[in-house]
């Protein structure tokens, strides 16, 4: 346990001190929001109406943009090799950092998801609805970036694969994250989705860490 | 008293014979023309009866013959992720060295029909719904699995220590083939929101004896297609294994 | 052959690519054997 609260502590301290990656990140995602009106044009209703999925987008690429920062400087720094050999599992450490990868590239997100839904004209129901599928989804998201991430770190050349690989894997993530926001199917679709959702983030977050490790310990012996 | 006992050691057993890959290559290589030649014969049955002996269907007219090549290359692009997965256990749980080959061969064969199947998809869509391209559940989910399948050949190019590879790839295959469900659940789910369910629901109407046959044929062909590109492929993978290692020896022997 | 009918431009279609596909892929499948087992030859491996 405190291996493990280690970790999360290490994260965070160097994602606050890093550089500003995460002002970085947070600008990436309102950049690809910002600049769908000017590929759709500025119709109101429209955009009102594409919204949730642009949201849903900006932060699916966001969140997988980081992928290569997760673990690969621990691996060439020798971090990584200290954490299999530690008292803590691997599991354990790796399930840390899929709470540290959530909440330095999906919490910032998720607060600058307001200012996307003002741009884009979303009402104030969707807008509830769209943090609500957010915070419920993006889990989820990192869960499988931090498998992917587990997957590609002993590539040397593994920059674009883990978002490659992983884009597949979260395309229920999108489905349901989207259509917890906009009811096609009337407000029991929807809520079918947010539950859907939630319990898809909560299997990926329990299961993702032990595949990681898995992955690491069988990729680097 | 036992007497024979001399008989009775331990005798190599066909799963540990296959283990070694020179006894696989010495014990699967005469298999491949026989299978070669079971493969083109039912090509060419299959083939005759697709376009010679059968009629066109009463609702879908000829675009039935589409069919016989698209239900056979849908079948595969499910069976090949099938045998990976499969394979993925032999790796992680036997350690069985020809898992590994196996599952390495079949990554990009199983692309190959994927693509196939889409596309002979889209050729039947075109005439029976006016589009090529339709977001139905079973059309977009086996698009997913292309990208499946074109992630796991770029994540096997992109490493240079095989064995390593066979691991790691291992899993990710097993994750895929545990997340499959939940996208074909995903995207079904998707789907029926998004269209009105009335266009296309049945998978074809039922089909009489004379088009089952080609159909049976064919689908037969295919598999048989699939298991000889995967056998000639492990025993390409086997050799290039082996110069690799000759190469390595080469040039060790060179720098001392 | 015979008559296939209005649609017959797509049927073709459907049988020549997946013909072209699949001929590609054998065809990999060949080149690459034969490219392996010339190497392996030219290094004196003796096991075929």
């Amino acid at each position: 346990m405190s291996g493990f609260l280690a970790v999360l502590r290490r994260d965070l301290r160097l994602a606050l001190s890093g550089g500003g990656e995460m002002l970085t990140l947070v600008l990436f995602f309102i950049i690809v929001g910002a600049i769908t009106p000017f590929a759709v044009g500025p119709d109101r209703a429209l955009l009102a109406r594409i919204a949730p999925g642009v949201i849903w987008i900006a932060a699916f690429l966001a969140m997988l943009l980081g992928l290569d920062r997760l673990l690969r400087p621990d691996r060439d720094d020798g971090t990584l090799a200290l954490y299999r050999r530690a008292d803590a599992p691997l599991a354990a450490v790796l399930f840390a950092k899929v709470i540290a990868h959530w909440l330095t590239s999906a919490l910032p997100l998720i607060l600058a998801a307001p200012f996307l839904a003002l741009i884009l004209g979303m009402d104030m129901e969707a807008f509830w609805r769209t943090l609500l599928s957010l915070l419920l989804g993006t889990p989820a998201l990192a869960a499988f970036g931090t498998f992917g991430a587990a997957i590609t770190v002993a590539v040397r050349r593994g920059g674009l694969l883990a978002p490659i690989l992983i884009a597949p894997l979260c395309v229920p993530v999108l489905i349901f994250g989207v259509g917890a926001i906009a009811p096609l199917g009337g407000p029991d679709q929807a809520s079918a989705a947010l539950l859907l959702l939630a319990a898809l983030s909560l299997m990926a977050t329990a299961l993702s860490p032990f595949a990681a490790a898995l992955a690491i310990d069988w990729g680097e012996e | 008293m036992n007497s024979d006992g001399i008989n009775d050691a331990p005798k190599m057993s066909w799963w540990n014979r296959l283990a070694h890959p020179g006894q696989f290559l010495i014990w699967t290589r005469p298999l491949v023309w026989p299978l070669v030649a079971l493969t083109a014969a039912l090509f060419a049955i299959g083939l005759w009866f697709a376009f010679f002996n059968s009629p066109a269907d009463y609702q879908m007219g000829d675009t039935v013959r589409i069919m016989y090549v698209h239900v056979p290359t849908a079948w595969l692009s499910q069976f090949v992720y099938g045998t990976m997965a499969v394979s993925a256990l032999g790796t992680l749980v036997w350690r069985h060295p020809m898992a590994d080959v196996s599952m390495k061969a079949a990554a990009p064969l199983g692309a190959v029909f994927t693509a196939l199947a889409l596309f002979t998809g889209s050729m039947w869509g075109r005439p029976t719904w006016g589009t090529f391209w339709e977001w139905d559940g079973r059309m977009t989910s086996t698009l997913i699995l292309l990208f499946l399948y074109l992630g796991l050949v770029a994540l096997w190019r992109a490493f240079d220590d095989q064995l390593r590879a066979a691991r790691v790839i291992a899993i990710f295959t097993l994750v895929g083939a545990v997340n499959v469900p939940i996208i074909k659940f995903s995207v079904d789910w998707w789907s029926t929101l998004h269209q009105p369910a009335s266009v296309f629901t049945a998978e074809g109407p039922k089909m009489p004896g004379s088009l089952l046959t080609p159909l049976f044929v064919m689908f037969f062909a295919f598999t048989f297609l699939f298991i000889t590109l995967q056998l000639v492929s492990m025993h390409t993978e086997v050799r290039r294994r082996r110069v690799m290692t000759l190469e390595r020896k080469l040039a060790r022997g060179d720098a001392a | 052959m015979i008559d296939l009918g209005q649609h017959a431009q797509f049927i073709t279609a459907a049988y020549a690519g997946v013909f072209l596909g699949l001929f590609a892929l054998i065809g990999w499948i060949v080149v690459e054997s034969r490219r392996v087992k010339a190497r392996l030859a030219e290094l004196g491996d003796k096991r075929g």
